[in-house]
């Protein structure tokens, strides 16, 4: 009996892993609703209207330490004197500004600021030189756009990056062009008019504002409509076709031929 | 007497002296194993059943695909209604097909016999009767057809045979171009002194002005449309113009006019095998080949710094004509795309400015 009780309560085997696992729920728990009370106090600083001077404080406490503090660039950032109203809205409401790590490449995730907090850093950004703007809901409606146009304009411009059915594809030194599906009309349009980081910039005398409608229409034409050919294993092409016909094509071979080789019992 | 009974258990095997007592002495076949199915008839009677089944369920793969091919037709017009039907045709058929492999298998495994017999190979030698034989029917046709004795008629023969395949060299010959050396199609595209440089696919003429920093503009001559062969002349004239802030480009003296304003204007098809090249990164100029990536640096008169490609991109000298469009000085000063024996005669000895550094350049 007293060799059973030893094993029982905070003696047992078991104990200090409960403790470990009680403690990291805790602590998970504290850090989701300090998080939760920190954006919550972000967006109530956010009323509906927001100054380019709103702006201008949004920008020195979140992008001043690399892009500077009048936004003319650091050896850490870029200037972003003339780069336009288009280029913050694409930059932080795809989640890209700021930085979440430095590497090849800033990645898109879950934007930092809201919709109203970026434009009101647009605003500033645009005070400072002139850019590309926002585009208005006229340019981005797709209502009567051409989608085989803009996949030929795709094709010709875009694919031999972002592959012909958008999924993205490798470029120099971990870089890469990324996957368009699910992308919002309007930062499609705003990366090609700024030409985010490596990305070349297509001005409207290179692709035309009704050509660019168009390949947004076309990229969402892919969003909506499955793929012809059945299971497109990502659309990357022989990679991932590769993989899948190595593995499963000749592992169903090897198994077959195991079955017919096998003795009946 | 011990010395004898060693000898014995020697043999002489084509010149080598094999011991006897190191023979494996062959095992023969094993015991042969009845199956469930020998032993038990409601065990084959089972077997049976299953076997009837795939087939069975060949059958119905059949019948499904032929019902889903009517069912779920393909929409003129509506290319995604392809999947649906392609998809059910493609496993219906697969079926058919897999379960008439999968039964017949079954079948052989468990039903039919499944003694193990030893069929001894013959040897592949002829018997020295069948290859007498074989001679005297040879020699036997020699004289009877005079094909020893008539040497005209044979040799005229084997004339006429070895004449036989010259057709298909004069066809394959005329493959490429007949009226014109064929090297000559690669030496020289459609660009000469003044063609407008246009956008791809419109034809649009590019202002200077209008190409800002940081743009890559895919690009056609402005008469592409009117030629003879579009896609042949595309293929060889397909250019990639990009604008470099002055600090950023690199150019020997030697080129510096070949350039407008930080426009710099280099052929998309890459001098490895061909592809397009035309993954450029705004940030560090640097062009890539989705190919086999190779890469090449537009700073430095499009240099390879990466990959399996051994000459730098040429470049299309350029300049802007009276009305600001930007217009092509002359054609290549090298032929474009991957080499070939006589390339180094097409480079054009006037115009061509070897790109410093490249020593690769001789090796064509």
């Amino acid at each position: 009996m007293a060799h059973r009780s030893k094993k029982t309560g905070r003696r047992h085997p078991l104990a200090s892993l409960g403790l470990l696992v009680l403690g990291l729920v805790a602590a998970g728990g504290v850090s989701t609703v300090v998080g939760q009370v920190a954006s919550a106090d972000a967006s109530s600083q956010a009323p509906t209207q927001l100054t380019a001077d709103d702006g201008e404080q949004l920008f020195q406490a979140n992008c001043a330490s690399c892009h500077g503090v009048n936004a003319e660039g650091t050896p850490e950032g870029p200037s972003l004197i003339g780069v336009g109203a288009a280029s913050v809205d694409f930059q932080v409401m795809t989640g890209r500004m700021p930085l979440a790590f430095s590497g090849p490449q800033g990645m898109a995730r879950t934007p930092q600021f809201s919709q109203e907090q970026s434009d009101a850093m647009g605003e500033y950004i645009a005070a400072l030189a002139p850019g590309p703007d926002v585009p208005s809901e006229e340019v981005l409606d797709t209502a009567d756009a051409n989608v085989a146009n803009g996949g030929e304009i795709f094709r010709i411009n875009c694919a031999m990056c972002h592959n012909v059915a958008g999924a993205g594809g490798a470029l120099t030194e971990g870089k890469f062009a990324p996957d368009l599906h699910d992308i919002d009309a309007a930062h499609i349009y705003e990366a090609m008019l700024t030409g985010p980081q490596n990305m070349p910039v297509f001005n409207d005398d290179n692709i035309s504002p009704e050509e660019k409608a168009d390949i947004i229409a076309y990229l969402h034409f892919l969003d909506e409509n499955p793929s012809v050919g059945g299971f497109d294993l990502g659309s990357l092409g022989p990679v991932s076709e590769g993989l899948f016909i190595w593995i499963f094509g000749l592992g169903g071979i090897v198994a077959i031929t195991v079955w017919l080789t096998a003795k009946p019992n | 007497m011990a010395e004898e009974t060693k000898m014995q258990d020697v043999e002489l095997h084509r010149d080598a002296a094999l011991e006897r007592s190191s023979e494996f002495e062959n095992p023969g076949l094993p015991p042969h194993r009845k199956r469930q199915t020998d032993l038990h008839p409601e065990k084959a009677k089972r077997a049976e059943r299953t076997v009837f089944t795939w087939f069975l369920v060949s059958a119905l793969g059949s019948i499904v695909a032929v019902a889903a091919y009517i069912a779920v037709p393909i929409t003129p017009g509506d290319l995604t209604t392809t999947r649906m039907n392609n998809l059910l045709l493609g496993l219906g058929i697969a079926l058919a097909l897999l379960s008439i492999g999968i039964g017949a298998v079954h079948w052989s495994k468990q039903l039919m016999s499944d003694e193990e017999h030893v069929d001894l190979r013959h040897p592949t030698r002829g018997s020295d009767a069948t290859r007498a034989k074989a001679v005297e029917v040879f020699t036997l046709g020699d004289q009877e057809s005079g094909f020893s004795r008539r040497s005209l008629i044979r040799n005229s023969l084997i004339g006429a045979l070895a004449v036989v395949p010259l057709p298909a060299v004069v066809l394959f010959r005329d493959l490429a171009p007949a009226d014109e050396v064929p090297t000559d199609v690669f030496a020289h595209t459609m660009w000469e002194a003044g063609t407008r440089l246009c956008l791809d696919p419109t034809g649009t003429p590019i202002r200077a002005e209008d190409v800002s920093y940081g743009s890559a503009f895919h690009v056609i001559p402005e008469d592409l449309e009117e030629s003879e062969h579009p896609l042949d002349e595309k293929a060889k004239a397909a250019v990639l113009l990009m604008r470099l802030p002055a600090d950023a480009l690199n150019e020997s003296p030697e080129r510096a006019g070949w350039s407008y304003d930080g426009i710099v204007a280099y052929s998309k098809i890459c001098t490895h095998v061909g592809c397009p090249v035309a993954l450029y990164e705004q940030q560090t100029h640097h062009l890539l080949c989705p190919c086999h990536q190779s890469t090449f640096d537009v700073k430095n008169h499009c240099k390879v710094i990466f990959g399996p490609a051994k000459r730098p991109l040429p470049q299309l000298p350029i300049t802007v004509d009276d009305e600001g469009y930007l217009i092509a000085q002359r054609d290549f000063t090298e032929p474009v795309g991957p080499s070939y024996f006589e390339r180094l005669h097409d480079v054009d000895e006037d115009g061509h400015v070897q790109v410093a550094g490249t020593t690769t350049e001789q090796r064509a």
